[in-house]
């Protein structure tokens, strides 16, 4: 018996054809022609716009190379500025999710804003890629939807302290860093590598966030062979300009954010011969990289540092996942297992692969401040290979013993 | 029935429907913080508006309310425990800030408040061993309240908007009582009212622990919003958020702090998605307020509604305005 | 012993540059009772400007005096804007003036993220102060030193303006009474505006004088405002002396603080100045109580 399409059906039909394309009934993203929707959570006001401009820039380039499309899918990318506090950012976060349904986030910046929000992604289950380097995040209170492909915080500086004593050969160092998380875990790493391979820290000195003027503190340092500081943001470029004020001469070793390429640019003669350890580094020679940096040159008309070409790289890991998973989505739980099975070789930073914890195992280099063509630039002296957040230690061990802290390692002298 | 109270029952009205016809869960959210803002904001303005001190500390009050109820849910504290010990020391540190904070008024209190708040701000990053410092405190679990939990988005909604009723209903008494009307006096005229026999100090005293009370509140309805407390939210920035908020919408009025909050919430978490520079457009907003509005939205609006009615008005009385 | 010596000559210097910073807010909050919560973005807004000049930004790179002459210009004239326009309309209105100069602040930051970006910008000490004076073993960075110079400069001329000028009478007249400085034929109005501009013009240059030491960077706003606040607190406003003593305690108490007392970094400001306001609320200078 054929079925008979009355008047009125078909007129519902249509009505309710029309209030779907007019009201988008939202629809399962079931099918491969629906877009994967990718969050940024960033800072673009206040003090900590400076990366968080930088943290868009990278992966708006990597989509813009990609076509905006990973896998085979449209991706739509949705961003959202949680104004640098973690209020913000569990706000933001809460409108990626809730109200743009967004299927993965990269982001945020800063250590407190992930922190405020760990629980409620872990909740969500909203697979977060993130460079903000709190160490707990893939150690003691590890989060299964994390992925961290940059560092934490110490893991620039195991390898910068094996440089600093095996290759400088400095013996007495100060440390100066300011007094927050990502200080204290900078210099901690730094501190328990150094003093393992026969250095001392003599003296640990923490200014405060807001320091307009190191002086007090560079009248501290003296009587050793070197200095290692873990500033970030537009901090080193002050510190080291009053650090040569102040008639230092001793050798500066710095972490990732103390030598950033992005930063180059602003500083002066004052910064030659500084040595810092990065994931990531400018003049490194390969395909990938040499697409980036022309892009974000040609774009933005700026060297990228270490928040672009995280971020870049998270746009990287987001596609393989996406390749693995066949360009689905909807299961979080396989999203974020093929998100931390990644394993890539021709990224900016060079080869990528994540530990069971989901933070990344790579390279790490150690630059050189020089003076190219009127230019600050890094010169790569050193590449430390495979290096995870763990360094050379039994992870069980260094999981047992406490996080670095302010007073952890505690000062021999 | 007066243009106010039918304007009243449709704001309850709304209010109370919001997870209906709030266009998602986010939004009721967003809701959510409204509401616990505007607690805050009423809070600041007994002192700001009513009293005619004005603090710029008191998002450090805020954030003691907030950490105390945050560190004991994290020492195994229940729920109602951790709600008590941070509305009671919120209030003794809010004695305290009075105690030293009103020996002075004008200026001279602004410059206390700011201070104290900035040392506030101070402890919470350094006494590592009780905030956390920058890592914050994480508030794991929302309470459940007759068998909801408050983990739900509309639950939490109607908690907050129950307290923010009960809130908005004690400063409404609290400015029609005796109290209040001697509170906007000291305000006004401080010296008549010493020799008139009142006592000043002891009036602006009970109206600073009021204040702390409703901050104290807001404070713990914060953290179990965002389930997490840092020392950013004891900022500076903060204590001069929630003050622009009571000045934007009205001081020394009871509307006027709401208003103000939604304002300030609504351009930074939902405009801010539309609009890169959100934060210029809400300092314009301030601005123009001050050229159109200077003694806030509120009454600024009442005044313009007035103006509007009372020329229609005079339009159609014209009849009886004809001879002298 | 050298450690003391070095950290006495920085008090001093800092001193000279908090003064330069701190005089602008208090002549205004002396004057006009305002406290100007812009001030922050002023000095700012000061170092961008000159910066940009200096930097080249717009032509080629121009020397450091002229720069920071034309940065102080234009702040001035945005200070003269806004009180022209803004906080004319709100004598006395202390709420609205602070609504106002924090919205502007507002404006400002979000104004310094678009035009100059996120990145801080380096500004070259200027030429023939880039070395060092040494004694002994001890090295100061001449910049520095200049810069006490140029605070004590400044201090002087603005002690001329106000002592030893017609213009500096009709101020002090404002400071000391208003409403009689009116009934003289003293033209207030115009007066207020005078002194707004040469308030902001103090902050411009003081935000270009302190770049080649500060850099400029988005948030030096906040971060350099509660230190004018203290400074004009503990020495009292509307007193150029009480500025200039209490800008040099202030720098002892920040440095010494700091280096001593590691623990009570963030309180070393705070502290003194909360003792300050219980126990003296005129400050140490200030000839009455705000």
């Amino acid at each position: 018996m054929t079925r008979k399409i009355s008047r009125r059906t078909m007129l519902a039909g249509t009505a309710a054809g029309a209030a779907a394309a007019a009201f988008k009934f939202p629809t399962p993203a079931i099918a491969q022609n629906a877009p994967f929707k990718l969050g940024l959570l960033t800072v673009k006001t206040g003090p900590l716009a400076q990366g968080g401009i930088q943290m868009e820039q990278g992966i708006v380039t990597y989509l813009k190379e990609k076509n905006y499309t990973f896998a085979g899918r449209k991706v739509d990318f949705i961003s959202a500025d949680s104004g640098g506090n973690p209020a913000g950012a569990k706000t933001k976060a809460q409108e990626l999710i809730e109200r743009d349904k967004v299927d993965s986030i990269v982001g945020p910046l800063a250590a407190f804003e992930l922190l405020a929000i760990t629980d409620y992604i872990a909740q969500q289950k909203t697979p977060l890629l993130s460079l903000a380097a709190a160490e707990d995040m893939t150690q003691r209170r590890p989060n299964p939807y994390f992925v961290r492909a940059s560092a934490t915080s110490s893991q620039a500086m195991h390898p910068m302290a094996d440089y600093a004593a095996k290759e400088l050969k400095l013996k007495n160092v100060i440390t100066i860093s300011e007094d927050f998380a990502f200080g204290y875990e900078q210099m901690g790493g730094f501190q328990q590598t150094f003093e393992e391979n026969g250095g001392k820290i003599l003296k640990k000195l923490w200014p405060p966030i807001v320091t307009p003027d190191y002086t007090p503190y560079l009248a501290q340092i003296a009587d050793c062979d070197g200095v290692c500081q873990g500033f970030a943001g537009s901090n080193p470029l002050r510190f080291m300009k009053q650090y040569v004020a102040a008639g230092l001469k001793y050798p500066v070793v710095s972490g990732e954010t103390g030598g950033d390429d992005a930063l180059m640019h602003s500083f002066g003669d004052e910064a030659i011969g500084m040595y810092s350890c990065c994931p990531y580094t400018l003049d490194l020679q390969n395909e990938s990289n040499k697409r980036f940096v022309a892009a974000m040159q040609k774009d933005y008309k700026v060297d990228p540092g270490f928040y672009a070409a995280g971020l870049y790289i998270n746009g990287m890991v987001v596609e393989a996942a996406l390749e693995k998973t066949g360009g689905k989505s909807d299961n979080k739980e396989e999203l974020i297992k093929a998100m931390r099975s990644v394993s890539l070789t021709d990224t900016p930073r060079g080869p990528v692969k994540f530990d069971h914890f989901g933070n990344v195992i790579g390279n790490f280099y150690v630059r050189k401040v020089e003076k190219a063509n009127g230019k600050m630039m890094n010169k790569t002296v050193k590449t430390y290979e495979n290096v995870s957040q763990f360094w050379n230690y039994d992870e069980k061990k260094f999981l047992s013993q406490p996080v670095y802290s302010r007073d952890y390692p505690p000062l021999k002298s | 029935m007066t243009t106010r109270s039918i304007a009243l029952v449709v704001a309850l009205g709304l209010l109370i429907a919001v997870p209906y016809w709030m266009p998602g869960v986010y939004y009721v959210n967003v809701a959510s913080q409204i509401l616990l803002y505007a607690i805050f904001a009423l809070g600041l303005n007994i002192l700001a508006g009513y009293a005619g001190l004005v603090s710029l500390g008191h998002a450090g009050l805020f954030g003691i309310a907030a950490y105390v109820a945050s560190y004991s849910l994290q020492h195994g504290f229940g729920h109602g425990a951790s709600i008590i010990f941070a509305i009671a020391i919120g209030m003794l540190s809010m004695a305290l800030f009075a105690l030293l904070s009103l020996r002075s008024s004008g200026i001279g209190f602004i410059m206390i408040t700011l201070a104290l708040g900035q040392i506030l701000w101070g402890l919470a990053y350094r006494w590592i061993s009780i905030t956390g410092g920058d890592n914050g405190i994480n508030v794991p679990n929302r309470p459940e309240l007759f068998g909801f939990s408050l983990a739900d988005a509309n639950t939490f909604y109607y908690v907050t908007m129950v307290i923010f009723l009960i809130c908005i209903g004690m400063v409404a008494i609290f400015t029609r009582s005796p109290l209040g009307a001697a509170l906007m006096g000291t305000r006004d005229q401080p010296r008549r009212m010493n020799a008139l026999g009142y006592h000043v100090w002891a009036i602006r005293f009970w109206a600073c622990m009021f204040s702390g009370l409703l901050t104290a509140i807001s404070g713990i309805l914060f953290v179990y919003y965002t389930q997490f407390i840092s020392p950013q939210t004891l900022a500076l920035t903060a204590s001069a958020e929630v003050l622009l908020m009571v000045i934007a919408g009205g001081a020394g009025t009871l509307f006027g702090p709401v208003v103000g909050a939604i304002l300030v919430v609504v351009v930074k978490s939902v405009v801010s998605g539309f609009i890169e520079r959100w934060n210029m457009l809400l300092g314009f907003i301030f601005v123009a307020i001050v050229i159109f509005m200077p003694e806030g939205l509120v009454p600024g609006t009442t005044r313009l509604w007035r103006l509007a009615f009372s020329r229609q008005a005079k339009r159609t009385a014209g009849v009886t305005e004809a001879a002298p | 012993m050298s450690f003391y010596l070095v950290l006495t000559v920085n008090s001093i210097t800092f001193g000279g540059l908090l003064f330069l910073l701190s005089s602008g807010f208090s002549l205004i909050f002396g004057l006009m009772r305002i406290p100007n919560l812009t001030h922050g973005s002023l000095f700012m807004l000061g170092a961008y400007v000159g910066a940009t000049f200096v930097v080249g930004m717009l032509g080629a790179k121009m020397n450091f005096w002229l720069a920071a002459l034309l940065a102080t210009i234009a702040i001035a004239l945005t200070g003269a804007f806004i009180e022209r326009f803004l906080l004319r309309r709100l004598p006395g209105n202390e709420l609205a003036q602070v609504l106002v100069t924090l919205g502007l602040s507002f404006i400002a930051a979000d104004f310094s993220l678009m035009v100059w970006g996120g990145d801080p910008l380096t500004v070259a000490t200027p030429e023939g102060l880039e070395g060092f004076a040494r004694m002994g073993s001890l090295v100061f960075a001449l910049y520095r030193l200049a810069i006490i110079v140029i605070a004590a400069v400044v201090a002087i001329a603005l002690w001329l303006l106000l002592e030893r000028t017609r213009l500096g009478a009709m101020i002090r007249a404002g400071v000391d009474d208003p409403e009689m400085a009116r009934v003289v034929g003293i033209r207030v109005s115009q007066l207020f505006t005078i002194v707004f501009a040469l308030g902001a013009g103090l902050a411009g240059f003081a935000g270009i004088i302190g770049a080649p030491i500060l850099s400029v960077y988005p948030g030096l706003d906040q971060d350099m405002l509660p230190l004018a606040l203290v400074v004009v607190i503990l020495g009292g406003s509307g007193s150029l002396l009480g500025s200039f003593v209490g800008s040099i305690v202030i720098g002892f108490i920040y440095n010494f603080g700091q280096a001593l007392l590691p623990e009570l970094a963030y309180f070393v400001l705070f502290l003194p100045m909360l003792l300050v306001l219980l126990l003296r609320p005129q400050g140490l200078f200030g000839r009455h109580v705000p």
